[in-house]
């Protein structure tokens, strides 16, 4: 008999390796009791939170706590079925009048999470003989949902403009396109040139969806993201969106104006085939996203957070993942797997939880402590975080002596690490590196 | 029309900035199993290939492409 797990005996050696050094399991914590979006007890310690969604502290926010234990009491625990049959309860519409009112836009789709709202779509949208084309680096639900369709599926080069017109240009001009970009992506925080990608895909007669999972609520005038920001929102055909960051609850959407959007609701199946979201969720979902209308003081103190924590950390001697400043995520580039870990368990010390993030979750067989903020932690708190990240880099000297450097176009760890390898050219069955450790 | 054996010379010149470890290039040659390429060489190398052919090698073609062999038939027929 063949061990069918016997494919997965590089990862498990690997771990293996990594775990004799002895340092603590990166991917196994567990948060005893947490306290505020920014402060949780891990290991019986108190640790600050800089490694979580919860940019805009919605998760223990007094209205939206409140409207979901109203739901609870007025709807029940849970829908027990589809959103086409008898999953659809009042707090499931309120919350997409809620979505239609944040976007200003004509049409609002809830998923149960931000993963099948990627999946749902681009599986159902772009059919046989239609192409998707999308950046190299897109999230892990995008592929999965290129995978999931009929569509021919072509890669360009990550925030690439040049490379995205010239595949555009040598499409047949008849066929269906659907262009895939990110507002923000995620691993090193940097934002896609948008305004310039949008127009090249209108000008070549592709509609364009944008995924604003990371940038919702704090980027552009209204937080609609960076869409607004640059100020092609309108040129877009489709948003994707999610509860689970700054909403603070669990989720995932699309947002629309094309007239026939509606009747996704019959025939794209990640939506007809899951059972509906709990109604006390939807409730929370619905009260967070109204407030977010509103949340500008709360928005500029995040921004005032990462520019505090993207100098302090570069002051440090960090090497980061962007030049600027460009999101609430911001990611120490390490050396390698072992040094990274060794540097999280250096911080998870000191009472510090960032994300450890490896290949094939990231870029360039990048490994990264990656940092997102939340608008709740305060300015002292984020002097506090320095303070923190320059005990655990003196612990941990050695490794911080060593230069951080990267080169995007050759990765030696990634050339050494066996589950990257490819089969085929390239397979799509092992969609580029965002496949496992980034969950949605 | 480009011949097949022009198609093979060419690929091969587009190859050689990538072959680190100097292999053999033959029709059998794989990408993974002997030139051990990663995801990121070929994102690069099929960026290449396509610049220079001016044609889109979509990632489900690639998944069915193992050889060097396999990549020149592939390119002769999107070039046709």
């Amino acid at each position: 008999m063949t061990d069918l797990f016997s494919k997965f005996d590089p990862l498990i050696q690997q771990r293996e390796a990594l775990l004799a050094t002895g340092v603590t399991d990166p991917f196994s914590l567990v948060m005893e009791k947490v306290l505020s979006p920014t402060v949780a007890i891990c290991n019986g310690k108190e640790t600050i939170l800089l490694g979580t969604y919860n940019y805009m502290g919605m998760t223990f926010d007094d209205d939206v706590i409140a409207a979901g234990k109203q739901a609870y009491d007025d709807f029940g625990a849970g829908t027990t079925g589809s959103r086409v049959l008898n999953g659809t309860f009042d707090p499931h519409r309120d919350v997409e009048t809620a979505l239609r009112e944040f976007y200003d836009m004509d049409h609002a789709m809830v998923f149960s999470t931000g993963y099948q709202a990627n999946l749902g779509i681009i599986s159902t949208i772009a059919g046989k003989g239609d192409y998707i084309i999308l950046d190299i680096d897109s999230h892990a639900s995008i592929y999965d949902g290129c995978k999931m369709g009929d569509a021919e599926i072509v890669a360009f080069r990550h925030n690439d403009i040049e490379a995205l017109e010239k595949r555009l240009k040598r499409l047949p001009p008849e066929a269906g396109k659907l262009v895939v970009l990110e507002g923000v992506y995620s691993m090193l925080g940097d934002v896609a040139p948008l305004k310039e990608m949008v127009r090249i895909s209108k000008e070549n007669g592709a509609m364009v969806l944008v995924d604003e999972a990371h940038s919702m609520g704090f980027i552009g005038e209204h937080g609609r993201g960076v869409a607004e920001e640059q100020g092609c929102i309108d040129d877009v055909d489709f948003i994707i969106g999610t509860f689970s960051k700054s909403v603070g609850t669990v989720g995932g959407f699309c947002v629309s104006n094309h007239p026939k959007f509606e009747i996704l609701r019959l025939v794209c199946r990640p939506y007809v085939f899951t059972a509906a979201l709990p109604p006390s969720v939807m409730a929370s979902s619905a009260t967070s996203v109204r407030k977010l209308m509103h949340g500008s003081n709360k928005r500029a103190h995040l921004w005032e957070n990462s520019k505090t924590l993207h100098k302090g950390l570069r002051d440090l001697g960090f090497t980061l993942g962007t030049e600027t400043p460009q999101s609430a995520i911001i990611a120490v580039i390490m050396p390698d797997l072992e040094k990274g870990a060794m540097m999280w368990e250096a911080l998870l010390a000191e009472g510090l939880y960032v994300n450890l993030a490896r290949p094939p979750a990231t870029p360039a067989g990048m490994t990264l402590l990656r940092c997102s903020l939340c608008a709740e932690h305060s300015a002292e708190q984020v002097q506090d975080i320095l303070g923190r990240f320059e005990r655990a880099g003196e612990s941990d000297r050695d490794h911080l002596t060593a230069p951080f450097t990267h080169n995007f176009g050759t990765s030696t760890s990634a050339a050494t690490s066996g589950h990257l390898r490819c089969h085929g050219l390239i397979s799509i069955c092992v969609p580029a590196w965002r496949f496992i450790f980034h969950a949605r | 029309m480009t011949d097949r054996s022009e198609m093979f010379d060419k690929l091969k010149g587009l190859i050689e900035p990538f072959n680190k470890k100097g292999v053999d290039l033959n029709d059998a040659t794989t990408f993974a199993g002997d030139l051990e390429w990663d995801s990121l060489t070929v994102m690069d190398f099929v960026a290449e290939v396509e610049d220079t052919f001016d044609i889109v090698i979509t990632m489900n073609m690639q998944a069915e492409i193992e050889t060097v062999g396999q990549l020149a038939d592939a390119v002769l027929k999107l070039v046709d």
